[in-house]
């Protein structure tokens, strides 16, 4: 669906996107984890063929969005980063008009809002403005306008970024209902549940480069260990402590607010640790996510 | 879930009639003040015939340029309000279609094109100022103010001269950041002046020779002499008739080609 060799996109001197490499199937899910301005945002506008590239070779379903962006774009779904549903119309208007601009007959688009209302849980607010739904039903509605023209895939900048817990796990389902359906799936994020949720295949980006990729757990066996023990002795005394349980697991990070002590059994190093007279304030054993791997390939966490 | 054999009536579909997909929304969304364009459109020419056509009209009884000063001041109040309402909608209504609402960027996505978004903006606004100097048309009938019946021709050249001031404005504006004032400056220090001194209530040749070049630039005054001619058969050479309707296209054609231009550079960032 995608052949990305080398893309990048400049701002002036400022670079956005620095080379970036990739390829993804049909029926994949593919995200793009990284922190803020890793570029993220800039190489999906490329694939969806609303921002030209700078250089490189890019194939969207075997096009090029430089020159063939409205056919591109009649094949894809987008969701934006930030909202920009039409506060001026109701909400089942805004899947009408939308399905409209890819050239569908007003009987087809009455029948598809209908249907991708039921989807999205929004039926019963078929005639609210928008301005008054929760954060939650304005994502929901923005991927059921997304999904009018059937798209062959599609992409979601940050689908759940601002929202409450509960209101992400309801679009991870609906989110989950489209993988299962077969939907090529492209996301980003900073958000490491949310890509472990949601992607088959991880690139990890950061600043505009590709540090790393894999399916979730490949990641996690690659960079990080089992388990991680979290430590907390106060911000004053951690870089202290650290200082005399350092030979304790494989490897650890310090952090202004807590040790990570890296190891395959966490509930070890902590029976370790406390022996040698080091008693925590807290302590966590837990398994090792693609937070850890973050840090481990860049020295910084995902959301700072 | 319906296939995409069944939605996709044809993949051509929008690259020929995208601009009228954005004409469509554009009217969709004008129900939800299209009481207010309603309502302004029969106040404003009601409010402008009554205290100017007749209020100051009955303190000039010798009239002006040959005819009853009502009469000559018509074209210039039909022409001074859709170029005003094209001023406002050269404006905001294109900077918050990428700053605020940003709807612009979701109809971006689709298949339609920054021209098309451009083409179906203005298509809009056409049918827009078409309602609204119709009406006023209507009231100047009504008001006895339009000796002829060539008068109509007015309306496409208030259509044209509104194109002649939206498009420039709207190139400038796709390209701002932000409002910081820069709006309310230009209506003041643009749209204003232009109102003032563009022969609107008084021929422009009564205007400090120092400031007639306002009138020369102004589309106002191209318009409304434009409309003069049509109006109560203001005489004037040819050349200089032939000269209003060519400052107008070209005003509001290169103005046209920079407003697509900013699009595309917006849009394609």
């Amino acid at each position: 669906m995608i052949r990305a060799e080398n893309i990048a996109k400049k701002y002036g001197d400022f670079v956005a996107v620095d080379g970036i490499s990739f390829e993804v199937q049909r029926g994949e899910s593919f995200g793009l984890l990284g922190p803020n301005g890793a570029g993220k945002s800039t190489t999906m506008k490329m694939i969806a063929a609303v921002s030209t590239r700078t250089s490189g070779n890019l194939e969207v379903l075997g096009m090029d969005p430089n020159t063939d962006g409205p056919a591109i774009r009649s094949q894809l779904g987008v969701v934006p980063q930030e909202d920009n549903l039409d506060q001026e119309l109701r909400v089942r208007e805004n899947l009408i008009t939308y399905g409209r601009f890819f050239g569908m007959s007003h009987a087809a688009v009455a029948k598809r809002a209908d249907e991708l209302l039921e989807f999205a849980q929004l039926t019963d607010r078929a005639k609210s403005k928008v301005e008054p739904l929760s954060g939650g039903m304005k994502r929901r509605l923005t991927i059921a306008r997304s999904l009018m023209n059937d798209p062959q895939m599609l992409l979601l900048d940050e689908p759940t970024t601002g929202l409450d817990p509960q209101a992400r796990h309801i679009l991870w389902d609906r989110l989950f209902r489209l993988k299962e359906q077969g939907t090529t799936l492209v996301l980003t994020t900073h958000y490491m549940d949310e890509a472990e949720q949601l992607s088959d295949r991880i690139v990890v980006v950061d600043k505009g480069a590709i540090m790393a990729e894999g399916s979730p757990a490949q990641l996690i066996r690659q960079y990080s260990s089992k388990e991680v023990l979290e430590v907390r002795y106060g911000s004053d005394k951690n870089s202290t402590v650290a200082k005399s349980i350092a030979d304790v697991g494989e490897r650890q990070e310090i952090l202004p607010d807590r040790i990570l002590i890296y190891s395959d059994n966490g509930e070890r190093d902590l029976a370790e640790i406390t022996k040698r007279g080091h008693h925590p304030m807290t302590s966590l054993v837990r398994r090792s996510s693609l937070e850890d791997v973050f840090l481990r390939l860049t020295g910084r966490s995902l959301v700072e | 879930m319906t296939s995409v054999a069944d939605i996709m009536a044809d993949a051509d579909k929008p690259r020929r009639w995208g601009w009228w997909y954005v004409t469509e929304l554009r009217l969709r969304e004008m129900r939800g003040y299209v009481s207010y364009v309603v309502t302004s459109s029969f106040a404003n020419p009601l409010m402008y015939l009554l205290a100017l056509g007749i209020g100051l009209a009955n303190l000039i009884p010798e009239g002006m340029d040959g005819v009853p000063f009502l009469v000559f001041v018509a074209p210039a109040l039909l022409m001074s309000t859709i170029l005003t309402i094209g001023a406002e909608e050269g404006m905001y209504p294109v900077l918050s279609g990428f700053k605020w609402h940003k709807i612009f960027f979701a109809i971006h996505a689709t298949p339609v094109t920054p021209g098309q978004i451009v083409g179906g903006f203005l298509v809009h606004l056409t049918i827009r100022f078409t309602f609204t100097a119709g009406v006023f048309f209507g009231f100047l009938i009504l008001f006895g103010a339009v000796p002829l019946a060539s008068g109509w021709v007015m309306i496409p050249i208030s259509i044209l001269g509104a194109f002649s001031i939206l498009t420039p404005l709207g190139a400038y504006a796709a390209r701002l950041e932000d409002d910081t004032g820069q709006f309310a400056l230009i209506q003041r220090l643009v749209v204003m002046p232009m109102f003032l001194f563009s022969g609107t209530f008084f021929p422009l040749s009564q205007v400090p020779d120092w400031l007639e070049w306002v009138g020369w630039v102004s589309p106002l005054w191209h318009a409304t002499q434009l409309g003069r001619t049509f109006s109560y058969g203001a005489i004037e050479p040819m050349w200089l008739s032939a000269t209003h309707l060519v400052v107008l296209v070209a005003y509001s054609a290169i103005g046209g080609y920079f407003m697509h231009r900013s699009f595309v550079a917006r849009l394609t960032k």
